[in-house]
């Protein structure tokens, strides 16, 4: 069988030619300005259709809509962190510095949008549960997973050579991913276990059109602020570790 | 084999040179264990509700003790080279290592657990649990532990950076262990718990030596 690049399936050499740091850098270069005026645009529509342009709830009133920004961060938080768990994948079996570049600048990213959730999420709580945090399963598991978070960039940051901090990282992230649902269930169970819910849930019907919308383009925002804020700290990242290399001199000289 | 019980036999006996290392989480764990009375109160009723929580608590604090010297020393004096060449599969090594860390901190636990159930006043049916609990939970916290451990290995005052990686893997144990403690205190069934707890037992112990020798090995 012919394997030379030119033989092989348009998706395969894309994917490889985006694997060469240079290569990289340009096609970021050329998405990060798209990417990020979409996020905007989306942020505003969702922003503006969350805003003034839904009913408020005939329960919680206003406050409802702190959804439309928690909602998505809580997505975010965990959605990052699965897409941090396959660059670590990748990077550890088939060694694509960039899948590691991929997985390190993610953290901070994510650890942002989990910190969102949780400080919308007290704001909310004060007005509707009366308290800023309450010790729920949900809650405490995205407390933990703030940790995991700060735990993947604390030891991203100490350690002083590049490669082996990727590497050290990647099997922490992998670690944490097999703990994630056995912390959750267990964070779940714990607090069934000791108190009886505190708090039900509120009495939630399932969610009107009028007000998933914004909540579906806040989402996709999020998504492409996300896929921005990676291509932008991505290529920064890149500039960093092959500032030996002949295409950054030039790049930069 | 053969290797591993050179190894095993190695590492006690270097443990055993150094009493310290045996003596000082006990003694620390000890102590987290007096302090709690005097900063809650001696009253009997809240100090039984709150035991099983102090006494895991202490016991993750006391295995994080140990865990940062685990493989430094054999990482500076090239020990942990040689064994990673050696024809025995690294992971089995490494596993060696686990059961020592658990042999000088889990397994005093184990033991001493009656006093700490007498310290705070818990039923018979609790002091067995909780004798139960630390007999399948300590394990884990060697196993997982040492992931953290060989992670931070080459990194110079990793202690609170180890705690940082370390304790929120902790949190499954902890719930499951100091759960089934209160329940059996509180007359209920604790075998859910202690499946749980099982569970946890085979995986950790199963997987975690690949994990850990995997982090050496970046670090070598």
């Amino acid at each position: 069988m012919n394997t030379s690049p030119s033989r092989q399936n348009v998706f395969l050499r894309f994917f490889r030619r985006l694997a060469s740091p240079k290569y990289f850098y340009d096609f970021a270069g050329v998405w990060i300005p798209w990417l990020g005026t979409l996020a905007l645009l989306l942020f505003l529509i969702a922003l503006y259709g969350g805003l003034l342009i839904t009913p408020p709830d005939y329960q919680q009133g206003d406050s409802v809509r702190i959804m439309y920004v928690h909602v998505p961060s809580a997505w975010m938080s965990l959605f990052i962190y699965v897409f941090m768990f396959f660059n670590a994948i990748i990077s550890l079996i088939w060694r694509i510095k960039l899948s590691d570049i991929m997985a390190n600048v993610s953290a901070p990213i994510g650890a942002a949008f989990t910190f969102l959730a949780l400080f919308t999420g007290a704001m909310w709580g004060k007005p509707m549960w009366g308290a800023y945090w309450v010790w729920d399963a949900r809650l405490t598991s995205e407390a933990i997973l703030l940790f995991l978070y700060a735990g993947i960039i604390a030891l991203n940051f100490a350690i002083e050579d590049r490669q082996t901090a990727a590497k050290a990282t990647a099997i922490l992230i992998i670690v944490g991913v097999v703990n994630i649902p056995i912390i959750h269930y267990s964070v779940e169970w714990w607090n069934t276990l000791h108190q009886g819910p505190t708090i039900t849930k509120l009495d939630k019907p399932s969610i009107t059109m009028d007000m998933l919308w914004p909540l579906l383009v806040m989402t996709l925002a999020f998504k492409f602020y996300f896929f921005t804020n990676l291509l932008m700290r991505a290529r920064l990242e890149l500039i960093r570790r092959e500032k030996q290399s002949q295409w950054v001199n030039e790049l930069l000289r | 084999m053969r290797a591993s019980l050179a190894l095993l036999k190695r590492d006690l006996l270097l443990t055993f040179r150094n009493p310290g290392l045996i003596v000082n989480p006990l003694l620390f764990y000890l102590l987290v264990v007096t302090l709690v009375p005097l900063g809650v109160g001696a009253n009997q009723q809240i100090l039984q509700d709150i035991a099983p929580g102090i006494i895991w608590l202490a016991a993750l604090l006391a295995t994080l003790l140990a865990l940062d010297s685990l493989f430094r020393n054999d990482l500076h004096d090239g020990s942990l080279e040689q064994l990673a060449l050696s024809p025995t599969p690294f992971a089995m090594l490494t596993g060696i290592k686990i059961l020592v860390h658990w042999l000088i901190t889990g397994l005093p636990l184990i033991l001493l657990s009656p006093l700490f159930a007498t310290l705070f006043s818990l039923s018979a049916d609790a002091t067995g649990v909780l004798a139960i609990t630390l007999l399948l939970g300590t394990p884990v916290l060697s196993a997982v532990g040492a992931i953290g451990a060989a992670l931070t290995v080459s990194i110079r005052n990793s202690g609170a950076l180890l705690a940082l990686i370390v304790l929120p893997l902790y949190v499954p144990i902890l719930i499951f262990a100091a759960g089934a403690v209160s329940a059996a205190q509180a007359g209920l069934p604790v075998t859910g718990q202690l499946y749980f707890l099982a569970a946890l037992l085979v995986l950790s112990v199963t997987l975690a030596p690949i994990a850990t020798s995997a982090a050496l090995k970046i670090n070598l």
